[in-house]
C-alpha cells in the first residue's frame, strides 16, 4: 500500500524529497493548496505525524505556509521556487561528482560519462521506452 | 492531556516462577503510535494486558493517564483483544450496537464510516465472517471508541495481504493522534514500520531497545526489522 521507501533515510525526509521534486518538475505549482495531512499520510501510507513533520519542514524551507484553518499552501513566490530547483541541482550532482571522484574517475571521465549517458536517455525517450 | 499517557515502572510479571516481564520501564508520549515488537513470548500481550488493567503487576507500577490501572480505566482503553471476543450470534450491525452501549466513547457515525470503508455487509452473523473480515470489525469496533488510549494486540495476524491493507489504511484514517495514543503488538513489523512513530524491542520479558522508527533509519540506515533482530542478538 501507499508509497515504497528506503530504509536508509527517515521517511519524512524522502517524502520531502519527492514533493521537492514533484514542486521543480511543476506537479505541484506556485500557490497551490497541499493535500490535508490526512489525506497525504494515506495516500503515502504513512503516520500522519510523519506529514506533519514534512509540512513543518516545508515551512521552514519557506516553500509552503500554512494557513489558519484553510491547510497549507506552495508558496506564491517564484523565486523561493527556483531557488529550490537549483539547490536540489546542485545537491544531487555534488553527491554524484563527490562519489564518482571517490571512485578514481577523474574530472574529463565524468563529464564524458554524463553526455555519454545523457544521449543513451534521450534516445530511449525519443523511443518512448 | 499529559505528556506521558502511559508509564510502567520497574514492572515485573510473574506467573508461578517464571517471569513474563522483568523489571521494565518506559514511558509512552501522548499522540503516538508505538509497536511493541519481538519472539513470541517475549511479554508484548503482557504488557498490553498489564496497560489495559486486564492483569496486576507482581512487582513495580502501571500508570495510565495518571492513574493505577485497573479494571476502571477500561472507560478509557480501548483494547483490541488478539482472541476472538465477538459474540458469533449477533450481526455486525448488532455487534457495533452492543460495543455502542458498552461505551460511551463509542461514536456510531465513525463506526458507520469504517464499516462502510471495511465494505463489511451489516446483516451478515459474525459467526459467518470469513477471518480477514473479522479482523475488520474487531479493528472497526477499536477505532469507533474516542478514548485516549488504543490497545492493540496482534491487529495483523493471521489476515490476507487485503485485510492487513485495510487495518493500516483504517488506521492512518480515523485514529485521531491529536487526541489519541496508540500501542500495538505485532510480528509483521515491516507492513506498520511507516505507521508507526516508536517501537519498543522486547525479548525474554525485558526490553531490548526503545526508539523512533525514523531515528532507526537515520543514525542506523536500518530497516526496522533489522534493527529488531540486532537488538535481540546483542
Amino acid at each position: 500500500m501507499g508509497e515504497k521507501f528506503d530504509n536508509t533515510q527517515p521517511i519524512y525526509l524522502q517524502i520531502l524529497q519527492r514533493l521537492c521534486q514533484q514542486l521543480v518538475r511543476g506537479e505541484i505549482k506556485a500557490g497551490q493548496k497541499l493535500p490535508s495531512i490526512r489525506d497525504m499520510a494515506l495516500h503515502m501510507g504513512v503516520n500522519p505525524n510523519t506529514i506533519q513533520r514534512v509540512y513543518n519542514e516545508l515551512e521552514q524551507l519557506e516553500i509552503a505556509e500554512t494557513r489558519r484553518g484553510l491547510g497549507s499552501y506552495v508558496t506564491e513566490n517564484e523565486e523561493q521556487l527556483s531557488r529550490l530547483r537549483e539547490d536540489l541541482k546542485r545537491k544531487q550532482i555534488g553527491r554524484f561528482v563527490k562519489d564518482m571522484r571517490e571512485s578514481g574517475f577523474s574530472p574529463g571521465e565524468i563529464i564524458e560519462g554524463v553526455d555519454n549517458e545523457l544521449k543513451i536517455q534521450e534516445s530511449k525517450d525519443a523511443e518512448g521506452v | 492531556m499529559s505528556e506521558h499517557i502511559v508509564t510502567f515502572s520497574n514492572v515485573s510479571k510473574k506467573y508461578l516462577n517464571q517471569y513474563a516481564l522483568n523489571d521494565i520501564s518506559f514511558e509512552l508520549a501522548s499522540g503516538k503510535i508505538t509497536a511493541l515488537v519481538g519472539p513470541n513470548g517475549s511479554g508484548k500481550s503482557t504488557i498490553l494486558k498489564l496497560t489495559a488493567g486486564l492483569i496486576r503487576p507482581s512487582s513495580g507500577s502501571v500508570t495510565v493517564n495518571g492513574r493505577t490501572a485497573c479494571r476502571l480505566i477500561a472507560a478509557e482503553v480501548a483494547f483490541l483483544s488478539e482472541k476472538d471476543v465477538l459474540y458469533p450470534f449477533f450481526t455486525v450491525d448488532e455487534t457495533i450496537k452492543f460495543n455502542a452501549g458498552l461505551f460511551v466513547d463509542f461514536d456510531l457515525q465513525k463506526a458507520g464510516e469504517i464499516l462502510h470503508f471495511m465494505g463489511l455487509e451489516k446483516n451478515k452473523k459474525v459467526r459467518h465472517l470469513s477471518k480477514g473480515n473479522l479482523g475488520r470489525l474487531k479493528i472497526t469496533l477499536a477505532l469507533s471508541r474516542r478514548a485516549p488510549l488504543i490497545l492493540m494486540d496482534e491487529p495483523l495476524a493471521g489476515l490476507d495481504p487485503l485485510a492487513r491493507d485495510a487495518i493500516i489504511k483504517s488506521m492512518i484514517s480515523h485514529i485521531d493522534l491529536g487526541q489519541q495514543t496508540v500501542l500495538l503488538s505485532t510480528h509483521e513489523v515491516s507492513e506498520v514500520e511507516p505507521v508507526l512513530d516508536m517501537v519498543i524491542s522486547l525479548h525474554n520479558g525485558s526490553i531490548k531497545g526503545i526508539e523512533e522508527v525514523e531515528k532507526i533509519r537515520e543514525n542506523y540506515g536500518l530497516s526496522l526489522l533489522d534493527w529488531m533482530k540486532k537488538t535481540i542478538v546483542n
